[in-house]
């Protein structure tokens, strides 16, 4: 795997390297096979069954959907976000970019209950929007909403030092050349934080996938309508369920595998194309 | 393109990248209207996903009044899961450090086949339910786990006990410190470290003088971001602690069973101190932004003194 | 410069941390450790030191009681996988049946200590808003339309797994009652449920600050730990014509308390559970106590209510749990189309 082309003045690829793969082989490898080994104590048949049952079907669809969606809108705004705390001073900024990292530091239950407390019918923002006929807790879109929340750091702080770095002669060039400041944005910046944006996007997709304390507060967990994948994984281990556990979230693993996976082709083919414009 | 760009602007000797984000650039500003039309939009979208739960959060914590609110910090059992927590986020946070860097500083500065997959395992961790990453390593270090067995004849402990909390905040933070570091490293290129090694500089000097200079910033959101979730998990962390009062309880354990006991107003004290206790970080960060900015006035080109 | 600065920082600490961490197993003293579920901690903390004392003065031996409290199953679950409990106090003897299957208790531990190893029990009541506005007197009621009932999921919580089965026992009973029939109660029953939180905390949450629902059923000790958080003036209490008994079991741990040498004091730890003195702690709780003389004192708190048992209505623990809550079971059926 380790094939170096072109960068071969620098030292230190094969410490790096070597400690890089000996670490994650440790920490997250190991004890990830000890899942699927797991896994292999049921048959096939077994397998199948408890992963493809209607309402497991109905979870994925709920997970990876509400997943995808908050990780979008994080996307657009976490963007908007990093720009307006890099490029701007404004009254609060500071106390704006400290706050960016709150849903790390809460722990996700008490996330749950805040924003259900906010977004339920009786809740400061759910009572406005009573009215519209919008229901938020309980719904679908709480389950969207809790994972907003929960990925919210990752596009500003990947996006953040980027734009941080980004070189204002470029802008300046673009701009002395004639080109708009939209057209400066979409093909002079755009190009350059792309990778970061997408990392972004991915990490708070993968974080959301997962994330089970503070959605069961909000999601109402119906099943087949509001019921995540990762309750029905608790709710196997409550039945000592080991191997009923570990086979739906391998299967968890392999799709945010494929999807991670796409993701950071994409963003390894986006960097390389923008290394080559130069 | 970002990488070709660098070296024609930046001298070799790590100029502060900070510091020209706040050159003129007039030319290349937005429209008033489109500038507040924007720091609206963002204002008003981190008031809603973020200033209003924070504001719940105080509100309920105050609820009781200052004297709960106290009372429920002071008592011996939040003392030990503070304590707890602050000793778990001060070795996974330097640990996940030292393997973002190495891993950044392959991945981002050397060209190899299988890239694409290698950053994708270390995403990994993100995408594991917080719970399942508590269950891999009940299966690996449990008493009907592959060591343990071993571990209890050697009366050792792992899970159960402070290093199983550990090892599952290591694994839940993993990927932050790296990934914050890849794409920062990737724009940047590494022309600058090039010419470094071909001045005559030793990796170590290329590396310290060179690259660290540039990549600090991604650093220290990487850590901070690191450190808020270390000190926050709750779902790995509550598989692999055995909840022992005390013992093995951390912040975020300490408010669910508060919470479980119907002591809604203590939970949410305990819960406004973890969210304290993150911006301690970044009170740090501004620290050290305001310290960086302060020696650059005095010696432009970054001497290492103590 | 300030990354160097901020790495020389990071090292020391790092090692102090290690360097942490290595001492804490060694303890000269005697430690019991109890491993149980998560609303008993404010009652064993009052035990705890009654017991400390008890012992000190019977055999001489200071001792210290570590507590450790979480949801019951995933407490069974930990002290399955190595916890090193001496004693286990749950709320549930499918928890404890566990730990019996893994080896770890003995077989007929429910013969061990006396009442079938439960010192203390409770049962489940409703919670209604003041005033009782719907007019919820009875199971049946419960079942009506446009009554919202909000019970936790049965699959994840204790308080929904004895709501289910005092429900279905109470159909049971009905006059030309059958297995049927009380199916199709039970899944009227939960149609009437908004919301399934995944434990009795969030269910209350749910009930009393979000103001959903007009019933609330859980366990009666809990009732009065909300009615304390909540204020007496918004709720009030209604007691069905019948319930389901919930028996709080206890068990010793065998390998630990070998492994340890703390048989003698963790089998009195469990033993004083039933001296008066616990009994009395325990009602304070709002458990149940099983010693007589308790129950005559507090009669006017514990309102005398005909209480079925798992055992008599569905045999046993285990066969309710395959019947109802495994997968693909009554429980999930209500659910399927």
């Amino acid at each position: 795997m380790s094939r170096r082309t072109r960068h071969n003045v620098l030292p230190g690829f094969n410490l790096a390297m070597g400690y890089t793969l000996f670490y994650l082989g440790l920490i997250v490898l190991i004890p990830l096979s000890a899942a699927f080994i797991k896994t292999f104590a049921l048959t096939w048949a077994q397998f199948w069954g408890a992963v493809s049952t209607p309402r497991v079907v109905a979870s994925y669809q709920l997970t990876f959907g509400a997943s995808l969606i908050g990780a979008a809108i994080n996307a657009f705004f976490g963007l908007i976000v990093a720009w307006v705390l890099v490029r701007y001073t404004f009254p609060g900024k500071r106390i704006l970019d400290a706050l960016v990292d709150l849903p790390f530091a809460l722990p996700t239950a008490v996330a749950g209950i805040a924003l259900t407390a906010l977004w339920a019918e009786n809740g400061w923002i759910g009572s406005l929007l009573k009215p519209l006929g919008i229901k938020v807790a309980f719904t679908p879109l709480g389950v969207v909403l809790a994972l907003t929340f929960i990925g919210l750091p990752f596009v500003v702080r990947t996006v953040q030092p980027v734009l941080e770095d980004l070189e204002s002669e470029l802008e300046d060039a673009a701009a002395s050349l004639g080109a708009t400041r939209w057209q400066t944005f979409v093909h002079v910046i755009l190009p350059t934080i792309l990778p970061a944006l997408l990392t972004g996007f991915a990490l708070a997709f993968a974080r959301a996938v997962g994330e089970y304390g503070s959605v069961v507060f909000i999601a109402g967990n119906l099943p087949m309508k509001t019921e995540i994948t990762p309750l029905l994984i608790i709710t196997k281990l409550e039945q000592y369920d080991y191997n009923g556990a570990t086979a739906l979230a391998v299967v968890m693993l392999l799709f945010s595998f494929v999807l991670l996976l796409l993701i950071n082709v994409l963003q390894w083919w986006a960097n390389r194309r923008a290394g080559r414009e130069s | 393109m970002a990488g070709a760009t660098t070296i024609l602007t930046k001298p070799v000797a790590g100029a502060s990248v900070a510091i020209d984000v706040q050159r003129n650039r007039r030319s290349t500003e937005e429209h008033p209207a489109v500038k507040w039309g924007l720091i609206g939009l963002a204002v008003a979208f981190m008031l809603l996903f973020l200033i209003m739960p924070l504001v719940t959060v105080f509100f309920e914590a105050f609820r009781k009044g200052v004297g709960v609110y106290l009372a429920a910090l002071s008592e011996p059992e939040a003392l030990s899961a503070i304590k707890l927590t602050l000793l778990i986020a001060g070795i996974a946070v330097p640990v996940n450090l030292v393997f973002g860097v190495a891993a950044s500083w392959a991945i981002a500065k050397f060209d190899f086949r299988g890239k694409a997959l290698l950053i994708t395992l270390i995403d990994l961790p993100f995408s594991v339910s917080p719970i399942v990453s508590g269950l891999i390593y009940v299966l690996v270090f449990g008493a009907q786990g592959w060591f343990g067995p071993w571990l209890q004849a050697h009366d050792m402990k792992v899970i159960f006990a402070v290093p199983g909390i550990v090892l599952a905040t290591i694994f839940v933070t993993f990927p932050f410190i790296a990934r914050e570091l890849i794409p920062l490293m990737m724009a940047q290129g590494a022309e600058e470290e090039e010419a470094a090694i071909v001045l005559g500089a030793s990796g170590w000097q290329t590396f310290w003088y060179v690259t660290l200079p540039n990549i600090k910033w991604g650093v220290l959101y990487g850590v901070i971001l690191c450190n808020a979730r270390a000190m926050g998990e709750f779902g790995a962390v509550s598989v692999v602690s055995g909840h022992i009062r005390g013992q093995t309880n951390t912040m975020p354990l300490h408010v669910e069973i508060l919470y479980n006991e119907y002591q809604f107003a203590a939970a949410f004290a305990v819960a406004s101190l973890l969210a304290l206790l993150a911006f301690v970080t970044l009170g740090l960060k501004s620290f050290v932004e305001w310290k960086a900015r302060a020696e650059h006035e005095i010696l432009p080109l970054e001497a290492p003194r103590t | 410069m300030f990354a160097r600065r901020f790495l020389a920082l990071l090292g020391p600490l790092a090692a102090t941390a290690l360097l942490l961490v290595a001492p804490g197993a060694a303890r000269a003293q005697t430690t019991l450790l109890n491993v149980s579920y998560d609303v008993a901690r404010e009652y064993y903390k009052d035990y705890n030191p009654v017991f400390v004392k008890y012992w000190k003065g019977k055999a001489g031996q200071d001792i210290a009681v570590n507590q450790s409290h979480a949801g019951s199953s995933a407490q069974a679950r930990a002290v399955a996988d190595g916890l090193e409990a001496d004693v286990v106090t749950m709320n549930q003897a499918t928890d404890i049946d566990l730990l019996a299957s893994r080896g770890l208790v003995v077989a007929d531990w429910t013969k061990r200590f006396p009442n079938n190893a439960a010192p203390n029990f409770s049962t489940m009541v409703y919670l209604v808003r003041k005033g009782n506005p719907k007019g919820v007197k009875d199971w049946g009621d419960l079942v009506k339309p446009g009554v919202a009932v909000v019970i936790p999921n049965p699959k994840t919580a204790g308080n929904g797994r004895y709501t289910y089965l005092a429900a279905w026992g109470y159909a049971l009973r009905q006059k030309g009652g059958n297995e049927a029939s009380a199916k199709a109660f039970v899944t009227a029953l939960f149609k009437n449920v908004p919301v399934l939180d995944t434990g009795g905390r969030g269910a209350t949450t749910t009930f009393a600050q979000r103001n959903i629902g007009d019933v609330l059923v859980t366990f009666e000790n809990e009732v009065y730990l909300i009615q304390k958080e909540l204020g007496a003036d918004k709720v009030e209490i209604v007691y069905p014509s019948v319930s389901i008994r919930a028996d709080n079991p206890v068990a010793l741990i065998e390998r630990v308390v070998d492994k340890k040498g703390t048989r003698a004091v963790a089998k009195a730890y469990l033993d004083y559970l039933y001296s008066d003195e616990a009994q009395e702690i325990a009602a304070k709780y709002h458990y149940r106590p099983v010693s007589a003389a308790i129950s005559k004192k507090y009669a006017s708190t514990f309102r005398p209510i005909p209480l079925l048992t798992v055992e008599e209505v569905f045999g046993s623990w285990a066969a309710a749990q395959k019947a109802h809550f495994a997968d693909g079971g009554s429980f999930d059926q209500i659910y399927q189309k």
